[in-house]
C-alpha cells in the first residue's frame, strides 16, 4: 500500500527527518491560509504516481492573494488517470543541490539494499551506475549512523553533511523496518543553508505486513471495478482488451493472457481466482467479469487445489442468475474434472481440455485473431 | 536419486490439525512420504489419520528425529513457526503460507542461512520427487510420474499445467521445485539449479519464470555450469508494467526483468526459450534425445 507524500513525510517527520513546513490544502481558500502561514509554497498534488511536475502537478504560489487561482489550476485536475482531490502545500525551498537516497528489499540478496546518489532529482533513473552507491543491511545487525557515513564519502559529501546523512540512513532504515516498508525513498533529498531537508518522500507498506499497522490510513489505488474484486480477495488488473478471462494462480493467469495474445486475441483483465477457490468468490469474480461486458469470457482452470466442479458450479450459479449473455469458453482439467465436466454439459455448456485449442476458440468468438 | 527429499525422510506438519494441514498430511502420505508427526499447540497426545501430534516442535523432534518440516499456519505465524523449527534442529522447511510479511521472511532467510538449513518458500506449492515417493507440499499428486526431468518453478499452478503435459508426453520428473512467489524466499533459481547438477537422476531442467525481479537472469548465467540442457518457459509477455516500486525498483533492475531482457538472457546461454506453455514438453523431448 502507497502512502501520500504529505503521510509519507508526517511519518519521516516523526522518526526526526527534517522536512519543510507544510499543511494539507483541499479548497483554493486553504491554500491562501497556507501561504499566510508559511510564506512562498509549493503547492503538490497528492496522487500516487511519479512525474508530478513534469505533468502539471507542483505549482508555485507565492502570496496569499495568488494561492487560490493556483490551486484552482491543480485542484481536480487529471493527472496521469488519477484525479487530484488534495494537495500539499510546502514552503519554497532554496535548494544548494539534489541527492538521492532510499531504502529498500533486494529480492536477489533477499535483504534491505540502501541506495544513494549526489545526483538525486528528476533524472536519477538516467543517471550512470557508477554514480549510484549501493550498500546491502545485514538484517542481523541493521543500521547505525557509520553505514551511511560511509556511503556519504563515497558519494564525495563534505563531512558536515555526511554526519547528518549518517543519521539520516539510520532513521530511514527505521522506518522501513518499524513500518514493513517495501519503500522508503528521498528524491530529491535537497541540501538547503548546507543541511539535508527531504524535499519529496515516498512510502510503500508490504500489503502482507498491514495487519501489525493499524494506525496507518488506508490508502486505495485501482479502478472500482478493481476495488470490487480486490474486496473479494482477489488479484484483478483491468486491461484494455475485450476478451475476459478468469484463471487460477498468477502465473497460470499471466500464461493464459499470453496464449489469448499468442492467437491474436486482447485480454480485457488479469483475474488470479486463487490456488484453492470455492464456488461464491469464483461466482462473484465470474459476475464482475460479465458486467464489464466484453466480447467473450474465457475461464481456464487447472484444477489442483481448486476442484474442477466448483468452478463449474459457480459458472452454472452465474448463468442461472445474472446470466452470461457472451460467449463463454471453459478450459478445466485436474482434481474432479469429469464432474466438473458433467455439471456444465448439462448446461449445455461445453469444456476443453487442453488450453491451446481452447484460448483458439475463445478468440474466434470474439471475432479476432488472425 | 532427486533433490531435497529422499525416500523415507522423517516430515514433521506444523498446523497438522488446521483444514489445510490435515488434508494436505493426509495427500503426503497417499503419495508416500513418510509423515512422522504434526504439531498443534494444545492438542499434544492426539491422533491425526493416525499421526502423533505433539504441543511443540521441541517434543516433536525429540520423539521422532526428524529434521524435516512443512508449514501451514497463517501468514502472520509463519516467522514463529519458521524460528521454532529452525531453532529445534529443522534443516529442511517448507513455508506453504502466503502473505508472510517480507520483513519476516527476511529473518527467516537469514538465520536458516547462519544454520545452513534450506528453506524452500514461502507461498509455495513445495517439492516432489516422484521417484522417490514422497512430497512435501500441496501439489496435485496425480499429475506426477517418476523421471528424469527437473523442474523449477516461481508459480503453482503454471508449474502444474507444465508438469501434467510432460506426464502426457512419456516425461517424468526427478524433483519439482516450488520457489515460491513471495518477493523474498529461501532458494534462488541458481541454487536449485546446482543441487539439479549434482543430481545424476535429472537429465534435464525446465526453468518456468515470470516478469520481473532478475532470477532469470541470475539462472542465465550459471547455465553454462549447469551443463545440461534446459527448456525455459516464462511467463507475462501480456502482462501490464508491473507495479513500479519508485525509482528504487528502476535502478535495481536497470532494463532487466523484462521479459525480453530474460529471454534474451536465457537464450544467449544456451536454453531452448518456448512462448506457450505446450511447447514446453516437445522441447524436452528433443533435448533428452
Amino acid at each position: 500500500m502507497k502512502q501520500y507524500e504529505y503521510l509519507a513525510k508526517k511519518i519521516l517527520a516523526d522518526a526526526g527527518v527534517v522536512i519543510p513546513p507544510g499543511r494539507v490544502v483541499d479548497s483554493p481558500e486553504e491554500a491562501r491560509t497556507a501561504v499566510s502561514e508559511i510564506g512562498p509554497v509549493a503547492l503538490k498534488a497528492q496522487v500516487l504516481v511519479g512525474g508530478r511536475g513534469k505533468a502539471g502537478g507542483i505549482k508555485f504560489a507565492e502570496t496569499p492573494d495568488e494561492a487560490p487561482a493556483v490551486a484552482k489550476q491543480i485542484l481536480g485536475m487529471d493527472l496521469k488517470g488519477y484525479r487530484v482531490e488534495r494537495l500539499y502545500a510546502e514552503g519554497k525551498l532554496a535548494i544548494e543541490r539534489e541527492l538521492y537516497v532510499s531504502v529498500t528489499t533486494d529480492r536477489s540478496a533477499r535483504c534491505p539494499l540502501v541506495m544513494a546518489s549526489a545526483q538525486g532529482g528528476v533524472e536519477i533513473e538516467e543517471v550512470d551506475d557508477s554514480a549510484i552507491v549501493r550498500r546491502h543491511v545485514d538484517p542481523r545487525v541493521g543500521v547505525l549512523p557509520y553505514f551511511g557515513k560511509e556511503m556519504a564519502y563515497a558519494m564525495n559529501l563534505p563531512a558536515g553533511l555526511a554526519r547528518e546523512f549518517g543519521d539520516l540512513v539510520e532513521k530511514l532504515y527505521g522506518v522501513y523496518r518499524e513500518y514493513d516498508a517495501e519503500l522508503v525513498e528521498i528524491n530529491p533529498l535537497a541540501v538547503v543553508d548546507g543541511h539535508l531537508v527531504a524535499a519529496d518522500a515516498r512510502l510503500n507498506i508490504d500489503d502482507s505486513a498491514l495487519f501489525r499497522h493499524h494506525s496507518l490510513p488506508v490508502v486505495e489505488e485501482g479502478t472500482p471495478t478493481e476495488h470490487r474484486v480486490h474486496d473479494i480477495g482477489l488479484a484483478f488488473v483491468e486491461l484494455d482488451g475485450d476478451i475476459a478471462i478468469m484463471a487460477n494462480g498468477a502465473g497460470m493467469a499471466m500464461a493464459t493472457l499470453d496464449t489469448i495474445q499468442h492467437f491474436g486475441g486482447r485480454p480485457a483483465n488479469f483475474l488470479d481466482a486463487g490456488g484453492g477457490a470455492s464456488v461464491e468468490p469464483t461466482a462473484q469474480a465470474l459476475a464482475v467479469l460479465v458486467g464489464m461486458h466484453p466480447k467473450a469470457i474465457f475461464v481456464n482452470i487447472f484444477g489442483g487445489i481448486t476442484r474442477c466442479d466448483d468452478v463449474a458450479k459457480a459458472i452454472i450459479q452465474v448463468k442461472n442468475t445474472d446470466g452470461i449473455p457472451v460467449p463463454l469458453v471453459v478450459r478445466l482439467t485436474g482434481t474432479n474434472e469429469q464432474e466438473g465436466v458433467a455439471l456444465l454439459e448439462r448446461e449445455g455448456i461445453s469444456a476443453y481440455s487442453e488450453m491451446d485449442k481452447a484460448a483458439q476458440q475463445v478468440v474466434a468468438l470474439a471475432g479476432e485473431g488472425r | 536419486m532427486a533433490i531435497y527429499l529422499h525416500r523415507g525422510q522423517k516430515i514433521l506438519v506444523q498446523g497438522i490439525t488446521g483444514r489445510q494441514g490435515t488434508f494436505h498430511a493426509q495427500q503426503m502420505r497417499a503419495f508416500g512420504a513418510n509423515v512422522v508427526g504434526g504439531t498443534s499447540p494444545g492438542k499434544g497426545g492426539t491422533l491425526v489419520d493416525g499421526v502423533p501430534v505433539f504441543d511443540t516442535l521441541r517434543e516433536a523432534v525429540g520423539e521422532t528425529g526428524a529434521t524435516a518440516s512443512i508449514v501451514f499456519v497463517p501468514g502472520p505465524y509463519t516467522k514463529d513457526a519458521a524460528f521454532e523449527a529452525l531453532e529445534n534442529g529443522i534443516r529442511l522447511l517448507v513455508l506453504i503460507p502466503e502473505h508472510v510479511p517480507v520483513a519476516d521472511s527476511i529473518d527467516i532467510v537469514a538465520r536458516a542461512q547462519d544454520l545452513g538449513a534450506d528453506v524452500v518458500g514461502p507461498n509455495t506449492f513445495g517439492v516432489i520427487s516422484p521417484g522417490e515417493g514422497t512430497k512435501m507440499g500441496i501439489m496435485p499428486n496425480h499429475i506426477y510420474r517418476p523421471g528424469e526431468v527437473g523442474v523449477v518453478a516461481r508459480s503453482g499452478t503454471l508449474s502444474y499445467e507444465i508438469a501434467y503435459q510432460l506426464t502426457n508426453a512419456g516425461l517424468g520428473q526427478s524433483t519439482v521445485v516450488g520457489m515460491g512467489g513471495d518477493p523474498v524466499v529461501g532458494g534462488t533459481f541458481v541454487s536449485v539449479l546446482e543441487r539439479f547438477r549434482e543430481d545424476a537422476a535429472t537429465r534435464a531442467v525446465v526453468l518456468v519464470g515470470e516478469i520481473g525481479g532478475s532470477a532469470e537472469e541470475e539462472a542465465a548465467e550459471y547455465l553454462s555450469t549447469l551443463g545440461k540442457p534446459v527448456v525455459a518457459y516464462l511467463a507475462g509477455r501480456a502482462a501490464p508494467a508491473g507495479k513500479r516500486m519508485g525509482h528504487a525498483g528502476a535502478i535495481i533492475e536497470r532494463g532487466r526483468g523484462t521479459l525480453d531482457s530474460k529471454e534474451r538472457a536465457l537464450a544467449k546461454a544456451g536454453a531452448h526459450v518456448v512462448t506457450v506453455p505446450w511447447e514446453v514438453a516437445p522441447a524436452v523431448a528433443s533435448a533428452l534425445q
